[in-house]
């Protein structure tokens, strides 16, 4: 791979660069550029628009991963009309980051396939097209062109958004015939609450509680990516310790989502020893967080510049012996799935989708790495503690549910030894003494016109935070790219030419949030 | 004697109104504690009914009387479908020659008015739900119905109290191998009349996976009671069955005999929760294999008693 994708402005993860000094790449260079990264093998973290201030033309940014070169590439370039070429035709895993152009700015991504809404919001706050918000509503929710496949016996069944059991709202059409699934299509926008509206002249005190609620599952993942953020806005160091925290505090995140994903896999096909098991157990992972900061989730233990919750050298004894009792019980449960015939025959072969799929849609995370790609931040762009300690990305091959079910044990068992080491160090006084809890409280001043990105490797895959600072220091734009928002399109293909039967236990693998996509 | 006729035939309809709603009680106790849960209490199925009877109901404004009907009429053909089963050693009130063919088709009488109903709401699910059940039930009803055409050939009689309440326990030292293979035969037959794992699964909130549970999500209130009592009747029903060839023994003294069946019932039910507690529920598309086998294990059954 070549080194540079000029005129891309190369960029570290947890970088901040000069925002104001970055010059608009003219659009024809732009887009070729985009391509070429794409071709050359990296992927798009993300492409957002940008509302203009007072009259400006509508500017377009978009950062790509370089994920064999560590490093990040910021394109800059503004529209001066109300349309710009779409790149979706030729590049498949920029369709819904366009569409998101449109509907926040206003922008019509010309030859766009399919043009749908995305969350059914109005467009940010001094949009292009939509100059203002006053006395507008937004449109009505869920109501568009849906994909219809014609032909007398084909027939169509829709659920949600008010589903039977107890989970996030969502629309979905399958295009069946008899039992045979030949299109899902997915809809979404329930959870939209507006949180990317909410953050321009901030950060506001109430900022970082809403960071940890973009996937309340994935507080710590999204919180990080945030104080990452303030971090190089503001210059702050963080301390080893604070680092070594945060990183156990993240694998504690994916140890109880896993654990709890594994359970919820069993009991979708009725398998009920390992589901019982395993809710149990993740609520002791979930415990293991609250010992460190008196939150299950993690809630307010990141803060700018470290965390606010040290872990003593008894603490971490602790923790360390409920690490092994759970991880010897999770064990047992776990192995149970492989070790049962009748749940495999469930597993296998069932929602597959393929290493070129994998890479023609973007996918992230665990979803990807169980079709063979070998996708992590924490290795590709480290952060924090996985600059000095690293966690070797699994993958497995097949791609279907059993591969992705297989790829988040593996993973599990990787973040135990790695919590393992990080414990006994803490326990054994060898770990970083300085302080990890910083006296100040909030970031402190923000540099003015600087451009930040931050990569989290949460438990669904790549959280990417890009914040933007006007002249004054304060949020110009906030642009928040959950995991998810890669992977639900990539369970729409995993659902061609399957059971209908078969969408739950392959919903349940993927696992994607959908307030996290929503914001 | 005649009076004896008239207090079995009272017990009987005791049992059959006031017993089933223990045995789903049981086999989520079985089920709770083979995970490592307390589990909901034992008579939780009589704590909800009496909720279900005390609500209202509520009717979407697409449906129409055929929706009411179905679970009147489903209720009503599966007690009916109940007198006819004789309780292990006890003859059933009502029984004539080829009384075997009423009670298969009144079950499914109710099973066409609960597809019925499920058509008449017109929602997508309840039509899913009612095309697989009554698939399914087509592929279980020759399993059942090749399991009487043994019991026939083996003790003459074409009525089930007398295949069941004379001759059989000869059967079991003369053609202990047929016995076995329809025992096992209508076993998985039960447990497919019954929407238990390996078929459905039903504790499942997954709209499209559930079978029988997703022709039921518009009914409410006594409606539902009235669904959910006639399922664990029906339970009941094919649990008697299976014991009647399983067990076909008498103690001698009629009241040791009722509690034979109680505890045979019980155990029957322990077991169903032993076997949902042990293995995940079958991919749709591998059922009709099943069943299938289940009508071959019938038919080999049937076979053996040719030769």
């Amino acid at each position: 791979m070549s080194e540079t994708l000029s005129p891309f402005t190369p960029l570290y993860n947890g970088e901040a660069t000069d925002y104001e000094g970055l010059r608009p790449i003219p659009q024809e260079i732009f887009f070729s550029t985009i391509l070429a990264g794409v071709e050359r093998g990296m992927r798009v973290a993300s492409y957002f628009g940008l509302a203009p201030t007072a009259g400006a033309p509508t500017g377009l940014i978009a950062i790509l991963a370089d994920d064999t070169g560590a490093r990040l590439w910021l394109g800059r370039t503004v529209i001066a009309g109300a349309r710009f070429p779409s790149l979706t035709p030729s590049c498949a895993q920029l369709h819904l980051f366009e569409r998101e152009i449109a509907e926040q700015t206003g922008l019509i991504p010309d030859g766009h396939p399919w043009l749908k809404p995305v969350r059914y919001a109005l467009p940010l706050a001094g949009g292009g097209a939509a100059a203002s918000r006053e006395g507008r509503k937004p449109p009505a929710i869920g109501v568009t062109e849906f994909f219809r496949v014609e032909g007398e016996e084909v027939h169509e069944v829709g659920v949600g958004p008010i589903h039977a059991g107890v989970i996030e709202p969502g629309h979905f059409r399958f295009q069946c015939h008899g039992e045979h699934v030949f299109h899902l299509e997915i809809s979404l926008g329930y959870q939209h609450r507006g949180i990317e509206e909410a953050l321009p002249g901030g950060p506001h005190p109430i900022t970082a509680r809403q960071m940890e609620t973009v996937a309340g599952d994935t507080s710590i993942g999204h919180g990080w990516a945030y104080v990452q953020n303030l971090e190089a806005l503001g210059g702050l160091r963080v301390s080893p310790r604070a680092q070594v925290i945060r990183g156990i505090a993240l694998e504690l995140e994916r140890l109880a989502n896993h654990t709890g994903d594994l359970g919820a896999l069993a009991g979708d096909v009725g398998y009920l020893p390992t589901q019982s098991f395993c809710g149990r157990l993740r609520g002791d992972f979930l415990n293991m967080t609250a010992l460190i900061c008196g939150n299950r989730f993690g809630r307010d233990l990141l803060t700018p510049g470290g965390v606010r919750f040290d872990v003593d050298a008894a603490m971490a004894e602790e923790l360390s012996r409920r690490l092994e009792a759970a991880s010897r019980d999770v064990t047992e449960a776990v192995e149970l799935l492989w070790q049962t015939p009748s749940v495999l025959a469930r597993f296998e072969n069932i929602g597959t989708v393929s290493f070129e799929q994998c890479l023609e849609v973007g996918l992230v995370g665990p979803v990807a790495r169980a079709c063979g790609v070998e996708r992590d931040v924490r290795s590709d762009h480290p952060f924090g503690i996985y600059q000095f300690t690293t966690i070797p990305p699994v993958t497995a091959h097949y791609g279907d549910v059993n591969s992705r079910a297989y790829v988040r044990w593996l993973e599990m068992q990787r973040s135990i030894g790695f919590l393992r080491e990080r414990l006994a160090s803490l326990a054994a006084g060898t770990a970083p003494r300085a302080e990890a809890v910083p006296p100040q409280r909030g970031a402190g001043p923000l540099a003015p016109g600087r451009l930040a990105c931050a990569l989290i490797e949460g438990w669904r895959g790549e959280i990417c935070h890009v914040a933007l600072t006007d002249g004054a220091g304060r949020f110009l734009r906030y642009k928040i790219t959950d995991p998810s928002f890669h992977n639900w399109f990539g369970l729409a293909l995993a659902l061609r030419d399957q059971q209908i039967s078969d969408f739950p236990i392959c919903n349940k693998s993927f696992n994607l949030s959908y307030c996290g996509h929503d914001l | 004697m005649n009076t004896w006729r008239l207090v079995e035939g009272s017990l009987h309809l005791l049992l059959l109104l006031g017993l089933p709603p223990l045995l789903p009680g049981v086999i989520n106790k079985t089920k709770a504690l083979m995970a490592g849960r307390v589990g909901p209490p034992v008579l939780q199925g009589y704590y909800d009914l009496a909720k279900l009877f005390r609500k209202g109901m509520v009717f979407s404004r697409t449906t129409t009387w055929v929706f009411k009907a179905g679970p009147v009429v489903a209720w009503v053909t599966t007690v009916l479908a109940g007198l006819l089963v004789p309780l292990m050693h006890h003859a059933p009130p009502a029984a004539f020659a080829g009384d075997m063919v009423l009670l298969v088709y009144l079950l499914a009488l109710g099973r066409f008015f609960m597809a019925a109903a499920a058509l008449d709401t017109g929602s997508p699910f309840e039509g899913m739900g009612a095309a697989r059940e009554v698939s399914y039930a087509s592929l279980a009803e020759p399993a059942l119905f090749l399991g009487f055409i043994a019991m026939a050939k083996l003790t003459g009689s074409l009525s089930l109290a007398g295949m069941f309440s004379g001759t059989l326990p000869e059967g079991w030292s003369g053609a202990a191998a047929a016995l076995v293979l329809v025992t096992a035969s209508w076993f998985i037959v039960l447990l497919a009349e019954n929407s238990r794992i390996p078929f459905d699964d039903p504790n499942t909130h997954l709209e499209l996976t559930m079978i029988h549970e997703v022709m039921v999500l518009d009914h409410s209130g006594p409606a539902l009671g009235l669904i959910e009592h006639g399922a664990a009747m029906k339970l009941f029903i094919f649990g008697a069955l299976v014991l009647d060839v399983l067990i076909p023994v008498t103690t001698g003294d009629p009241w040791l005999d009722w509690a034979l069946l109680l505890a045979g019932v019980l155990l029957l039910a322990v077991l169903i929760g032993l076997v949902e507690s042990s293995m995940a529920r079958l991919r749709l598309n591998n059922i009709p294999k099943l069943l299938v086998a289940a009508c071959l294990l019938a038919l080999f059954g049937v076979i053996l008693l040719m030769v």
